[in-house]
């Protein structure tokens, strides 16, 4: 009887012991999820969509010259004044030209850079079909082709007259 | 494949071909050295909007600079000097900040004590316009408007693109110039 009541309180504890524990790490999870995101992870993801005023091609969360670490500072300055992100690449744009977007906009001359690969594309499939066309029209003029077709007209003649003359 | 597709093919082609070369071409062209001098508008540090076919009839040193350039540091001092010295002499000295962040810009003035006409390349249009390369880089106008050379690097006593010497002898026929 003893042992049945201490296997019990045993088992309670065990149970209760494992509750805390998940209770425990569920509050310790929740204000990680809840927490704002941190102001340097905000500049680098900003940081990445804008390019280095120096070595070209390199995006400014990368580049560790002197300009992008001097650019990276200026977009946390502008994070802790409340700017947006949309105000911060426009300020850049304004400041230092369309060249630090990875992308140009989609407007004017910029058109091109948008149209030329689906243009390239539609071409190369214009060509695609005309070529598989030909192929499959020459394929089947050589199959459907009758066998004495090939036989030169100066041959067919003479055996059309040797045979009149047999 | 039909003659009307043939041709659309082809000139799409040397279309594509063209457009790539000619990017190529314009980025792979050396700095303006001569002939006139592209204009621009350059809007100051100090709040006013500077246009260089005003000083038209100056001889007009222009200087690409930004704080973050180590070289530029080094020509510095002398460029202040040399602008104090000659500027009552119908010389301009225009400094021009490249891919410049604003505090860190006006730091670098006030820290060689600049006093020549300063001012950003706002939106980045007036450095294609020179094909600068980098910085720094130095344009020399004529009183005509035209440009008579450019030192492609730092100015300093032993530069290997323009020494201070020679940059002195570059200005001094330049403004003896009808």
């Amino acid at each position: 009887m003893q042992s049945k009541i201490e296997n019990r309180e045993s088992k309670i504890i065990i149970v209760v012991a494992v509750g805390a524990f998940l209770a425990l790490a569920w509050l310790t999870a929740l204000p990680v999820g809840a927490q704002a995101p941190n102001i340097d992870d905000e500049v680098n993801r900003i940081a990445k969509t804008l390019y280095c005023p120096v070595c070209p091609n390199t995006p400014l969360d990368v580049c560790n010259t002197q300009a992008c670490v001097d650019w990276r500072k200026q977009i946390k300055e502008m994070l802790q004044q409340g700017k947006s992100e949309q105000q911060i690449r426009e300020y850049f744009v304004a400041q230092f030209g369309e060249r630090v977007l990875g992308a140009p906009p989609a407007e004017g001359f910029n058109w091109i850079a948008y149209i030329l690969p689906a243009l390239g594309i539609v071409l190369g499939g214009v060509v695609a079909w005309f070529t598989v066309r030909q192929w499959l029209t020459r394929r089947q003029d050589a199959t459907t082709a009758p066998e004495g077709a090939a036989i030169p007209k100066e041959y067919a003649d003479r055996i059309e007259k040797e045979l009149k003359e047999y | 494949m039909p003659r009307w597709a043939q041709f659309v093919v082809f000139v799409a082609v040397i279309g594509i071909i063209g457009f790539f070369a000619f990017g190529l071409r314009q980025r792979g062209a050396p700095a303006l050295a001569s002939g006139p001098a592209p204009d621009f508008t350059l809007k100051t540090f100090d709040d006013k909007s500077l246009k260089l076919s005003d000083l038209r009839g100056q001889v007009v040193v222009i200087n690409f600079w930004a704080s973050w350039c180590g070289p530029c540091r080094d020509e510095a001092a002398f460029l202040e000097r040399t602008w104090r010295q000659y500027k009552d002499r119908g010389v301009v000295f225009l400094g021009i900040d490249y891919n410049d962040v604003e505090p860190n810009a006006r730091a670098y003035l006030k820290e060689y004590n600049i006093t020549y006409i300063n001012g950003p390349d706002l939106g980045g249009v007036i450095s294609p316009l020179f094909r600068i390369k980098g910085v720094p880089e130095t344009y020399f106008i004529g009183k005509d408007g035209n440009l008579y050379g450019n030192a492609l690097g730092p100015i300093t006593r032993d530069s290997s693109y323009m020494t201070e010497r020679e940059f002195v002898r570059k200005i001094d026929p330049l403004i003896a110039m009808k």
